[in-house]
């Protein structure tokens, strides 16, 4: 059914059409709306069977869908920035233990200095903690998304973040197609759990692991997370088959194919990326996108394939490797070893700062032209930047960084479009 | 079940007879039915009052649902001797996950056999005094605060000694551990109050709380016994020496458990709704010295000279406790 909905709700009914067992989540913008509205389910009975948990931490979130899930519960929570920090110990438990549990991540800056916009440093933060990663593009995405990722999540018992942009996806009204329970129990089965804590044929899940074993336990993880890669195509397909309508996937080639110049990202700031290369398509240029589905497990091959002819990648990313440089570009070059492509790093939108479509235009010509250095900061204030580096060479002792960045900002009355 | 009136006849141990009570009234251990539940074999240290406590607490549980149940275990001895991969000693559906987080585990697994529809199969966490009443605190409060169909019990050795004796918020005062050693103008643990959970349970007002020692293991099991066939939140605190870290002979763990109680330093008794229920009374008060004494933690107590003053000052706690439990006859 078509519905003009936030895209929080959206996912909430796309939850609740998966029919969750277990649901513990503590809240935090901007993920609230999500689990407000799945409560409500709950308590008027729209869900059910489902047992709700009020807990009192995001530690305690992650901990109670990791005992309601080793019980055989399908369960599902939700969190963002500060609040996957929060859970980091129990994040790692839970991949460590094998629990399918599904978790959306409505991501947000991490602090300090707080910030509650969006920018994908929380989920990042947390890649290699053995969850598999989706981005959504859209909120339709986001929806469908949910749906396939508690079959992925079963099929290789192993923990999924569904990752979608905090306020610009959450807080945003859009029209989706809600499908119909029908269709969601057609391609959902119940959850059959690889091992469970039964009275009446014991087993003992997490035990210690020493020295001689453990590698080969990190090794396993890694193998079942790679059998993802072709899980996930052929769970799109079906999707597709089933619900009428191209979801998820590993990769989203946008004239990637035919483009010398390709620009890589992913999340919702696809769509006006999409815009843009589509206004300097129309003036002949050479240009396409490639959007990462899949971040985790990494899909190498399908990027290798999809992009190895490009001339130059650019890469939007939406968090940042502090001392490093880019996270996704990291990826990217693995991906594309040996094949001599330049990669140029740029960095927008972090903290929530938006990413303009005249940005991009002037970022993308830069990058045609041959330009564009290695590590951009998109929109970045350099005389501000330079007159507090300046000032910090100087004085040993000055406030709080962040205030005195706004005030520079201020008094230089610099407008960022 | 009435109480069967029986006089002892040893002394020297207090060990009540099972020969001369009805069947139903004797331990667990001593029926063929025995659950075994942490089978022989683990990695505990000789004379460890952690693995015989939980083998009691276990074992009773698992008579008392007929095996219809689940633990969840927090990180620390317990969880770390009875499952060295590939082996396991328990004979129960288990599950570690973090060292603070066994009481959210274990709200998730009640959640889970709640809409499950499984009201048979009982939900038992456990875990050490540092897992308890510091770094799993907060869940713990969590758990019972929404009453979660759980009973807790903690395995209290008044320190960390998994990772080799360190203070926990249950080490007593003056007691020296690698992080609070015996050195200085005050050696050992800060003098204070300490944090003794069973009172914070009760400020909860849950069903049921109480405090057991290894030293009458009869008394465990029976509270265990009690607790289980309770609904909500449930928590027992167990005394239970550690032969390494409090510097012991492995031969005196239930002696000095005794002594505990019998100074007054841990009081023994069960509270229903936040409201103190019943005391174990004192039989042969003894002072605080005498429990003191054979321990190598307290050792800068008596050596070279007796600090009579601190020793005061720990007399003042048990005194305290006797007169706010009304713990002599
Ligand atoms: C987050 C975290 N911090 C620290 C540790 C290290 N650690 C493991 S067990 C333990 C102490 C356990 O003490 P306690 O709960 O009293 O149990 P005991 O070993 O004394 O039975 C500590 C500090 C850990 N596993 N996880
Ligand atoms: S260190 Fe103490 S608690 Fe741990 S196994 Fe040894 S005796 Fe038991």
């Amino acid at each position: 059914m078509l519905k003009q909905i936030e895209g929080s709700r959206a996912v909430a009914e796309a939850v609740a059409l998966c029919r969750p067992e277990v649901i513990s989540a503590y809240p935090i913008s901007p993920q609230t709306h999500i689990v407000e509205a799945l409560s409500e389910f709950v308590r008027t009975g729209e869900l059910s069977p489902c047992e709700y948990i009020n807990v009192e931490s995001e530690f305690a979130a992650m901990s109670g869908c990791i005992g309601a899930s080793a019980m055989g519960a399908r369960t599902y929570t939700a969190t963002a920035s500060q609040g996957i920090l929060f859970m980091a110990e129990a994040v790692f438990n839970a991949s460590g233990l094998g629990l399918p549990i599904v978790m959306t991540v409505a991501n947000r800056a991490i602090g300090a200095p707080i910030n509650i916009w969006n920018d994908h440093s929380d989920s990042m933060a947390l890649r290699d903690s053995g969850w598999l990663q989706l981005f959504a593009e859209n909120n339709q995405e986001a929806l469908d998304l949910h749906i396939q990722a508690f079959k992925l999540a079963e099929a290789l018992s192993l923990p999924i973040m569904v990752c979608m942009d905090g306020f610009i996806l959450t807080h945003a009204y859009e029209r989706v197609d809600i499908p119909s329970q029908a269709l969601v129990d057609a391609y959902l089965p119940p959850y059959v759990p690889r091992q469970v804590l039964d009275p009446d044929d014991p087993v003992s899940i997490g035990a210690m692991v020493g020295p001689e074993a453990f590698t080969e336990v990190r090794y396993l993880a890694h193998a079942r997370q790679m059998q993802a890669l072709e899980l996930i195509p052929e769970l799109a397909l079906e999707f597709r088959q089933a619900f009428g309508r191209d979801s998820g996937g590993l990769i989203s080639p946008y004239f990637s194919d035919e483009s010398e110049t390709v620009v890589v990202a992913l999340g919702s700031v696809l769509g006006t990326i999409k815009d843009v290369v589509d206004e300097l398509r129309t003036e002949g240029k050479s240009i396409g996108v490639l959007g990462i589905k899949t971040f985790r497990p990494f899909p190498l091959d399908a990027v290798r394939e999809a992009i190895g002819h490009a001339k130059r990648v650019v890469v939007i990313e939406r968090s940042f490797a502090i001392g490093q440089g880019g996270i996704v570009a990291d990826s990217l070059r693995k991906a594309l070893a040996g094949l001599h492509i330049p990669t140029h790093t740029v960095v927008a939108g972090l903290g929530g700062r938006p990413i303009t479509t005249v940005s991009l235009d002037r970022l993308f010509r830069t990058a045609l032209s041959g330009e564009l250095g290695n590590l951009t900061f998109l929109d970045l204030d350099h005389a501000a930047v330079d007159r507090v580096l300046a000032h910090e060479r100087e004085v040993r002792r000055s406030g709080p960084g962040a205030n005195r960045m706004v005030q520079e900002i201020a008094r230089a009355n610099v407008r960022i479009v | 079940m009435t109480v069967q009136q029986i006089s002892f006849y040893q002394t020297g141990t207090f060990t009540v007879g099972n020969r001369l009570l009805d069947e139903a009234q004797r331990t667990v251990q001593a029926t063929v039915a025995r659950a075994n539940s942490l089978t022989s074999g683990h990695r505990a240290c000789q004379g460890c009052g952690e693995a015989l406590g939980a083998r009691y607490a276990m074992d009773a549980a698992m008579h008392a649902t007929q095996r219809q149940m689940v633990v969840v275990n927090a990180t620390g001895c317990l969880e770390v001797f009875s499952t060295p991969y590939p082996e396991t000693s328990w004979q129960v559906p288990w599950i570690h996950s973090l060292f603070g987080n066994a009481p959210a585990v274990a709200t998730g697994v009640a959640a889970a056999l709640r809409v499950k529809g499984r009201q048979d199969v009982r939900v038992v966490a456990q875990g050490g005094d540092g897992g308890t009443t510091d770094i799993g605190f907060g869940c713990l409060s969590g758990m019972f605060e929404r009453n979660d169909d759980v009973l807790y019990i903690c395995y209290d050795n008044e320190a960390y000694m998994n990772t080799g004796v360190q203070r926990s918020s249950a080490t007593p005062p003056a007691a020296r551990t690698a992080t609070t050693p015996a050195m200085g103008d005050a050696p050992g643990n800060q003098f204070g109050q300490g944090k003794f959970l069973p009172e914070i349970a009760m400020a909860h007002r849950i069903p049921y709380v109480a405090t057991a020692s290894v030293a009458d293991l009869r008394d465990l099991e029976a509270k265990v016994e009690e607790a289980i066939h309770l609904r909500g939140a449930r928590y027992i605190h167990v005394m239970v020496p550690c032969p390494l870290g409090w510097g012991a002979a492995s031969h005196d763990t239930i002696r000095l458990a005794r002594l505990a109680s019998e100074c007054g330093l841990f009081p023994i008794f069960e509270a229903r709704n936040g409201e103190v229920a019943d005391v174990r009374k004192i039989r042969h008060r003894v002072p605080v010295e005498d429990f003191l004494k054979p321990q190598k933690r307290f050792a800068h107590l008596f050596d070279p000279e007796p600090d009579t003053r601190r020793i005061a000052l720990i007399q003042a706690h048990a005194d305290r406790n006797i007169q706010r439990y009304a713990l002599l006859p």
